[in-house]
C-alpha cells in the first residue's frame, strides 16, 4: 500500500476516533463516575447492540491508529530491509491480535457466556 | 573533547582591538576515536566572517584545518558547518553578529565527516538527485514553436523561493528525522520536489509524488520546522513539504 494511503487512513482513524470517544464520554457523564464501572452496568452496555457497535469502532480506529504510529516511530529508529517488514507484518499482526482480543469481549457477553 | 590545545600567544600581526576565541573541532575518522577542540585567539573587524577566521587559522597557525569553501559570498554552498551549535555558512555569518567572545566551530550534525570541518554530501546528493530536480515533457524550447514556455509572474511566484537553493545542506543538518532516519529522503530534496512539482512548465509531478511517497520519503517529516530556521537563502522547505503533502492528500492538484 502506497504511503500516503496509509497516512489517509491514519488522519481519518485519529479524526473518526475523537468524535466516537467523545460521544462516549458523554455516554459516560449521564450516570455517576463509579456507578458506570460496575460490573452489571458494563455487561448493559455490552448487550446494547448500537452502543456495542460504537465500542467496537473505538477500538478498531485506536488499533489502526496506534500502531500504525508504532510502526512509524520503529521505522524512523532503525533501518533495514529485514527489520523493516518484521516491523510492518508485526505491527499488523498486533493490531489484528488486539481488535479480535478486544472484540472477543463484546461477543461473549452478547452470547450470553458471561 | 578530549583534548584542548591553546594556541594564545601567536596572533598574527593585524591590527584589530578586538579578539575572540575560535575554537575549532578536530577530528579525522582514519585515526581519531573522538573528535577534539583546539583553540585560536583571532583578531577581528565588524566585517569578518567566520570562514575568514578559520582561514587566518590556516594561513597563521595551523594549514592542517580541513575546511570546504570557495564562493565566500553565500552562492556556492560549501562551507556550512555547525557555529555556536546552530548550522549557518561560515561566509555568511559575521564573527560581530554571533554577539560572543567564543566561537565554536564543528562539522554539521547528520554528514559523515571527512575531516574536521569538511563532510560528505554525496547522501544528499543522492536523494536530491533521486527526486529528477530538472523539468520533465515530451517537447523541448528548442523544438517548440512558442521557443519559450512563458510563465506568468503568478505561476513563477509558486516556486521561485524554493530555486535559491545552492544546496549547502544546512536544512539537512537542522533536521531531526536526518538525525535518526538513515534512509529520510530530507529537507533539501524534498523541498526540490515541491520547486518542481510546482512550476508550470514541468509534467512529471506524478512520477516525483511516487518517489517521495514511500515509507523514508515525505510522511516522516514532523514539520519542526528547523530546516526553514536554518536556510540562508530565504527558502522554506517546511512549507514545500506541507504543500506537497497537500497534492499527496488530494487538497492541491
Amino acid at each position: 500500500m502506497r504511503e500516503s494511503t496509509i497516512m489517509k487512513i491514519h488522519y481519518g482513524t485519529a479524526i473518526a476516533a475523537v468524535a466516537l470517544v467523545a460521544v462516549h464520554i458523554l455516554m459516560r457523564l449521564t450516570q455517576g463516575f463509579a456507578e458506570s464501572l460496575e460490573f452489571e452496568s458494563v455487561l448493559a452496555n455490552y448487550k446494547f447492540v448500537p452502543y456495542a457497535i460504537m465500542l467496537e469502532l473505538i477500538l478498531i480506529l485506536l488499533s489502526i491508529h496506534g500502531f500504525n504510529g508504532l510502526r512509524v516511530v520503529l521505522l524512523e529508529l532503525k533501518q533495514g530491509r529485514i527489520y523493516e517488514k518484521a516491523v510492518s507484518y508485526g505491527c499488523l499482526a498486533a493490531m489484528i491480535g488486539l481488535i479480535t482480543y478486544g472484540s472477543r469481549t463484546i461477543i461473549v457477553v452478547n452470547m450470553g457466556l458471561v | 573533547m578530549a583534548q584542548v590545545s591553546i594556541i594564545a600567544d601567536e596572533q598574527t600581526s593585524l591590527s584589530s582591538s578586538k579578539s575572540i576565541t575560535l575554537r575549532i573541532s578536530r577530528y579525522n575518522p582514519k585515526h581519531d576515536d573522538s573528535s577534539i577542540f583546539t583553540e585560536f585567539i583571532i583578531p577581528y573587524e565588524k566585517w569578518t566572517t567566520v570562514l575568514d577566521a578559520i582561514l587566518e587559522v590556516k594561513k597563521y597557525f595551523d594549514h592542517s584545518v580541513a575546511v570546504r569553501y570557495s564562493c565566500r559570498q553565500a552562492s556556492c554552498g560549501s562551507c556550512g558547518m555547525m557555529i555556536n551549535g546552530k548550522p549557518r555558512l561560515a561566509c555568511f555569518t559575521k564573527i560581530s553578529e554571533l554577539n560572543s567572545n567564543v566561537i565554536t566551530v564543528e562539522p554539521m550534525n547528520n554528514f559523515p565527516i571527512i575531516r574536521d570541518l569538511a563532510v560528505k554530501f554525496e547522501r544528499m546528493f543522492e536523494s536530491h538527485h533521486k527526486i529528477k530536480p530538472y523539468l520533465i515533457r515530451d517537447d523541448t524550447e528548442l523544438e517548440s514553436d512558442a521557443k519559450e514556455f512563458l510563465q506568468s509572474p503568478k505561476e513563477v511566484e509558486q516556486y521561485i523561493q524554493f530555486a535559491n537553493c545552492i544546496k549547502c545542506g544546512l536544512c539537512n543538518s537542522a533536521c531531526p528525522t536526518m538525525a535518526t532516519d538513515s534512509s529520510f529522503v530530507g529537507p533539501q530534496a524534498l523541498a526540490q520536489a515541491y520547486r518542481y512539482v510546482a512550476d508550470s512548465r514541468d509534467k512529471g509531478k506524478d512520477s516525483r509524488l511516487k518517489i517521495i511517497d514511500e515509507s523514508h520519503g515525505i510522511w516522516r517529516c514532523h514539520f519542526a520546522g528547523s530546516c526553514s530556521q536554518v536556510c540562508p537563502k530565504g527558502v522554506d522547505p517546511a512549507m514545500g513539504i506541507q504543500l506537497l503533502r497537500g497534492y499527496l492528500l488530494g487538497f492541491r492538484s
